[in-house]
């Protein structure tokens, strides 16, 4: 709340600094604002930049360190017992006294060092944020005296201005890389503290997963078994007839919109099949768990085979249904690309459309169609909620559709959900999971994006 | 090249016809029409394609000469919203006859295109295409046959009979256009239709495809779409000047490009415009 | 035409006109079959997606219509002054003090007097939610008027009573008698004898059930012929002496038990087939009662013609009754299988025919938050997290995305690092959303120590996500705004940037909200980078700001699809239903946009 009160005074400081900026450097002509190098507005602005910027600046660098200063104090503050206790449980206690430091918790049933140091706390962070709240206004004062020091007919606003919204531009555009590493290097950490507990060919080669830690060191089965071979055997299987699902059907719709569908039949089903692509997975796993399952369960049992109800085939089968649009959009684009010249020669041979479809537009487009073939299977690897909702939880290895399997997603979840240990192996296996989930994807879609692309240049 | 290269295919030793003797139509355009939509492009054109000789089709851009090939294997019939009214018959048949195949036309009256399109598939299978979907080789020796004598025909064996399973796609344009017509000669059709076959060629590979005309006329009925009224004085026996939509003038190509008794014929061949 | 044809030589392909005329046409059926038989492949995989899609809409369609209307009691209630306001002072905090509980259940049981015992008197109260006394109580505060008197006051009733009256528990049927019965009471089980054969169909139900159960018994049987199999193996394989005894005894108790299931499969079975015959039922059968002379008779056992059973509403007398005058009711699903039981269910039937029982539009599930009884659960928690989440989606997404593509499209060089740039974006674009809730995780909660659960992390994951989309779609608006107009007004003088904020990005501006459009959509209906932040936890309350817990729409509907309760399915569904109905309309605003400003250059 007080920072939202700080922000704001921010802002209006920044208003206050273009009325005075602007009005400056109009104070300096003889009336005709074509006198100045730039426009007024631009003298406005530069001021107010100048004032807010490093104001800003400072409020965001102070926030992001402050909660690690303030903690490492009240730690340091505490009796020695305390401070010597493991860092899982220094952790707990600290979120104690921050709940007591919030009101969130009763003080009056918190133990008397817990609210010393909760009193402590809410000391410091009011003391960090007057001294923030001080140095953020006085910089945006400095600046706003400095700046309208330097308003003068001859300033370069404009150029200033454009300057610092040019840094803005390429700072935007830099965020997908900061993403990139981000996800790389979170992964990377936190899978690199997994493989420090648990072996790497064991993760990669072991055939037992079983991620469940006994809380006692005495307890039967205290280690647990993170051999992941079974998880991987069941994305693939999953996402295998996802794609034995997808890929014809999709494949076979994209040739009917793109050689025999007329207009109107094409605009008519064609925002139909994107309907299919813009609904939710929670609804495709509900779905699946609610109507597919059972159905398949039924199915098979009248033939009398022995279906899981969270079998493999209905978690594959509804992905494979979400997958269709996706694969049928990308190849009808990609039929689409075939040059036109290719059809006729083949239809001036008299060849009827099946045949010029099969023997020389599937042929010429082949690249862009694996391409997106690719980029389905990804997303089929990546997809999570339909299994979360519609797949097992237990790790078999088995190539039976109608048993359940578990996918790499679905232990993402489940190792995530619920109460996380930063030091336990099997919170952090989550993250090896990821590292590979995203090893894998990123592979698929640089070979599939440069087949494309490489495809499309062809024909371009 | 010359004949004498191609003297040991059979086709080479039947003897050379005289050049204009009494003529039996091929093909016969009555009132042929054609409208795009609410458009008409081609207007009441009435023409006599001659058999085992070459017809050029002349005119300015967008005078209608492409649409009437087009018309006469009913390659219009792809394109949407496009009518064609009249009759065209080849052989005393109309070909516009509802009970008329259109792929059993097309592999009587094949097609050779502006810019060469080679399938994305070795030089032999090209060839190989349009025999493959007629059904018309029993084996692969019969298939081997169709393709070498088809290569040779179209000129094109020599240069490339030691790489027949590389792609079509990566012969020079030249060359790519006499596999085209390889390719159309494959199924022996009756009538050769060639829009405007040399557009994207340069000199040298243009009086390849002209001399190649030249030989082809023997065996098969060539209609030509042209731009270049010095090709069609070339290779065409007769020509038919395209105007607007109309038929303007048709007749021997000699007595067309000497003494045209349409003024607008006039016009053009002395390129007063065009 | 040439003559190719070298007569002697087999390989020669067939070389003259009349020659290939008939290959072609010999050929032709075959193909045209061929070209038939492709194209209904395609219509085949296009109605396979359609479908599928129709199927998809009707599920949820048919399961969750019903969710948005709920059950509800009409129960006169004695709102005595004494009982909730003995002052007079009218002070909201002592009447809210008041025990309406006790009010709500007393008038419960005023319906059904004859309830005794406490089991039966807690499955009464139990039809009504658990929240019944509250609603009351709210509906005191707000019209204190209503003290002092007797009032009809609709209270919400429980999920199982719920279900029931929409049917989804089992299907009820009532008959009526097609004889004169005489009724017999012989202390408290009363039985009802028919002229006619109106129990018949109840009869041939328990027969049905009785050889169900000769099937399980066989199978039982033949389950242990197993074991006899396995016991007498082991004693072949010359055991210890102890051990041998030990599995002698259980060869000899796995006979006896043999013989036992033996016996009672063939006895159920004679039952089952004899015709006629007196039969008992139990919780396994469809449940069938007598509804007469102002009292329902629950059957435990039935003949063609007579029906023995238990009073569960008390008779007026024991007169007989003439056709037409009593009627058979009854529960197709067993009892043992629905949650509703007998009792239950013929009070909630009889309050239905008394009037009192009525489906009624459900406010709560539009403006409550989350509950564990689902006839007090709502999506408006949700609803308000979507909002929240959302909105800080939108806030960075859109600057960011808009300036990201202003710089890529017309100032970026071209060189490695744009490439770079490209390429990440197109890549980010195919990554699984659960790795970006991975990276939220490490980098937003655990470095950065922003508060679980909050909307804002979920909107920065969110706008990672979602950054690409809007990136590429304003990229391809940019690039359709022609040159000629940047040429424009950079030959005014205009500097690059004026030349772009004046006049290319107004005009690229329809298609970058399009993209924008579309983007939110997208995140709308994401759930699962928001399980890893948090954003799966129970929360009851409305979050009142970015930082409050919350939860969002498709994170709700993941929790209900979990929960065992039957009307949780509903629910879910109706769920459902809202995050489609906004999902279309955002895309349908997207295409009106599109269609409105699409211009063509």
């Amino acid at each position: 709340m007080n920072l939202a009160i700080l922000l704001a005074a921010v802002l209006l400081l920044a208003l206050y600094s273009y009325a005075l900026g602007r009005g400056r450097a109009l104070g300096q002509t003889t009336g005709h604002p074509s006198e100045l190098h730039s426009r007024p507005g631009y003298y406005g602005t530069y001021t107010a930049l100048w004032s807010v910027i490093p104001a800003l600046l400072v409020i965001a660098i102070w926030l992001m360190a402050e909660g690690v200063i303030v903690e490492g104090l009240v730690v340091a503050s505490l009796p020695q017992a305390q401070q010597d206790l493991p860092n899982a449980q220094l952790g707990l206690l600290l979120n104690d006294i921050r709940n007591v430091a919030s009101g969130a918790f009763s003080a009056e049933q918190a133990e008397p060092f817990v609210r010393a140091a909760a009193e402590r706390y809410n000391g410091l962070r009011l003391t960090s944020f007057i001294g923030m709240a001080a140095i953020a206004v006085l910089l945006a004062v400095i600046g706003l005296y400095w700046a309208r020091r330097a308003i003068d007919p001859g300033l370069r606003a404009r150029n200033a201005v454009e300057r610092i919204v040019m840094v803005f531009l390429v700072a935007a555009s830099t965020i997908a890389i900061f993403t990139t590493v981000g996800i790389v290097l979170s992964l990377l950490f936190e899978a690199w503290r997994f493989f420090s507990q648990v072996p790497f060919y064991e993760f990669l080669f072991g055939l037992q997963w079983s991620p469940q830690i006994a809380l006692r060191a005495d307890q039967v089965g205290s280690s647990g078994a993170f051999g992941a071979v079974p998880i991987f055997a069941g994305t693939l299987l999953i996402s295998f007839i996802a794609m034995v699902v997808a890929v014809p059907v999709g494949l076979m719709s994209a040739i009917y919109m793109a050689e025999y569908a007329t207009p109107k039949f094409r605009s008519f089903v064609k925002p139909l099949l994107e309907v299919l692509a813009g609904i939710p997975t929670v609804v495709y796993g509900f779905f699946a768990a609610l109507t597919v399952a059972p159905q398949i369960r039924g199915f098979g049992e009248s033939f009398g085979l022995d279906v899981a109800s969270e079998s493999a085939l209905a978690a594959g089968l509804v992905m494979g249904i979400m997958i269709i649009p996706f694969v049928s959009s990308l190849s009808d684009d990609v039929i689409s690309a075939v040059p036109r010249s290719l059809r006729e020669g083949s239809y001036g041979m008299g060849a009827t459309k099946s045949e010029t479809i099969v023997r020389v537009i599937l042929p010429a487009a082949l690249p862009g169609i694996v391409g997106s073939i690719l980029l389905a299977v990804s997303r089929a690897i990546g997809e999570t909620m339909i299994v979360v909702m519609a797949a097992g939880l237990a790790a078999n290895l088995t190539a039976n559709p109608f048993q359940a399997v578990t996918t790499v997603t679905v232990q993402i979840v489940t190792l995530l959900v619920g109460d996380q240990e930063f030091d336990s192996p099997k919170t952090l296996a989550a993250f090896a999971l990821g590292l590979v989930l995203f090893f894998i994807t990123l592979c698929l879609n640089v070979i599939a994006l440069h087949v494309v692309r490489k495809y499309r240049e062809q024909y371009d | 090249m010359s004949m004498t290269e191609d003297s040991q295919t059979p086709e080479a030793s039947t003897p050379v016809e005289t050049l204009t003797t009494e003529t039996t139509p091929k093909m016969i355009g009555r009132d042929v029409s054609v409208f795009y939509a609410d458009k008409q492009a081609l207007f009441d054109v009435d023409i006599d394609i001659v058999e085992k000789e070459v017809t050029a089709l002349i005119g300015p851009s967008g005078c209608g000469k492409s649409t009437f090939l087009r018309c006469m294997n009913r390659m219009n019939d792809v394109i949407e919203g496009c009518s064609v009214t009249g009759t065209i018959s080849m052989d005393d048949g109309d070909i516009y006859d509802p009970k008329v195949d259109v792929v059993q036309l097309r592999a009587r009256v094949g097609m050779v295109f502006q810019k060469p399109n080679p399938f994305p598939k070795s030089i032999y299978e090209n060839v190989a295409y349009g025999p493959r979907i007629h059904g018309l080789a029993a084996n692969k020796a019969e298939m081997d046959a169709i393709v070498e004598s088809s290569l040779r025909r179209a000129s094109l064996w020599e240069e490339v009979k030691d790489r027949l399973e590389q792609p079509g796609t990566g012969l020079s344009g030249g060359q790519q256009q006499r596999l085209c017509i390889a390719r159309a000669i494959a199924v022996e059709p009756e009538v050769i239709l060639m829009d405007e076959p040399c557009s994207a060629l340069d000199p040298i590979a243009t009086a390849r495809i002209e001399e190649l005309i030249h030989e082809l006329r023997e065996n098969f009925t060539i209609v030509i779409v042209t731009h270049s009224m010095q090709q069609a004085a070339r290779v065409s026996q007769k020509t038919a000047f395209f105007h607007l939509g109309n038929l303007v003038e048709y007749g021997e190509t000699e007595v067309l490009f000497t003494n045209p008794s349409d003024e607008r014929t006039q016009g053009y061949i002395t390129g007063r415009f065009g | 035409m040439t003559d190719a044809t070298v007569p002697n030589d087999p390989a020669a392909p067939v070389r003259d006109a009349e020659g290939i005329a008939a290959a072609v046409q010999k050929s032709l059926k075959k193909r045209y079959a061929r070209e038939t038989r492709f194209k209904l492949y395609g219509v085949a995989a296009i109605g396979f997606a359609l479908a599928v899609l129709v199927l998809l809409f009707f599920t949820i369609i048919s399961n969750g219509y019903t969710a948005f209307v709920q059950t509800k009691v009409q129960l006169p209630i004695d709102l005595a002054q004494s009982e909730i306001d003995p002052d007079g002072s009218g002070d909201p905090e002592v009447i809210g003090k008041a025990n309406y509980r006790s009010l709500v259940f007393n008038a419960m049981r005023g319906e059904f007097p004859s309830v005794s015992g406490r089991t039966n008197r807690r499955a009464l109260t139990g039809l009504l939610s658990s929240g019944a006394d509250f609603e009351l109580r709210e509906a005191v505060l707000a019209d204190p008027s209503l003290i002092g008197g007797v009032r009809q006051v609709w209270l919400t009733m429980s999920d199982d009573a719920d279900v029931f009256i929409k049917g989804r528990s089992t299907d009820v049927d009532l008959a009526d008698g097609r004889g004169r019965v005489s009724l017999f009471d012989e202390s408290g089980v009363v039985t009802v004898t028919s002229g006619e054969d109106d129990f018949a169909q109840a009869l041939t139900d328990v027969k049905d059930a009785l050889a169900e159960q000769a099937v399980r018994a066989e199978n039982e049987a033949a389950r242990r012929q197993g074991s006899i199999a396995l016991f007498t193996a082991a004693l072949n394989e010359n055991p210890s002496e102890e051990k041998a005894a030990e599995l002698r005894e259980d060869l000899e108790r796995t006979r006896a038990e043999i013989i036992d299931f033996e016996a009672r499969a063939a006895d159920l079975r004679d039952r089952a087939a004899a015709a006629g015959g007196e039969e008992a039922m139990d919780s396994s059968m469809p449940s069938y009662f007598a509804v007469v002379n102002g009292g329902v008779v629950k059957a435990t056992s039935v003949s063609a013609n007579s029906l023995t059973g238990e009073v569960i509403l008390p008779l007026d007398s024991l007169d007989p009754a003439a056709a037409g005058d009593w009627r058979v009711l009854s529960l197709e699903t067993p009892e043992e299988s629905r949650r509703v039981k007998d009792n239950q269910a013929v009070w909630l039937w009889t309050l239905q025919q008394e009037g009192k029982v009525e489906t009624k539009f459900n406010t709560t599930f539009f403006t409550a938050g989350d509950s564990r009884e689902p006839e007090q659960a709502g999506i408006w928690g949700a609803a308000v997290g979507s909002f929240w989440t959302l909105l800080v989606t939108l806030l960075l997404s859109f600057p960011i995305g808009v300036m990201a593509a202003v710089y890529l499209e017309e100032f970026a060089p071209k060189n490695r690092w744009t490439d770079l740039v490209e390429v990440n974006i197109n890549n980010l674009a195919a990554v699984p959303s659960i790795v970006f809730g991975l990276l939220g995780l490490a980098m937003f909660l655990n470095v950065f120590g922003l508060p679980r659960s909050a909307p804002l992390v979920g909107g920065m994951v969110l706008t990672l996500m979602t950054l690409p989309t809007i990136i590429i779609a304003s990229r391809a608006a940019l690039k359709s705004v022609p040159p000629s107009i940047r040429e424009a007004a950079l030959g005014m003088g205009a500097s690059r940037l004026q030349a772009m904020t004046h006049h290319v990005l107004p005009l690229a501006l329809p298609g970058m909200l399009t993209g924008t459009i579309i983007g939110m959509a997208q995140a709308l209906g994401e759930t699962a980078p928001l399980l890893m932040i948090g954003m799966v936890a129970f929360i009851v309350d409305i979050p009142g700001g970015m930082t409050d817990p919350a939860t969002v729409l498709p994170v709700q509907i993941f929790l209900w699809a979990d929960a065992p309760e039957r009307a949780f399915v509903e629910r879910t569904s109706a769920a459902i239903m809202v995050l489609l109905g906004f999902l279309i309309l955002m895309n349908l605003t997207a295409v009106l946009l599109r269609k409105k400003f699409e211009t063509r250059w």
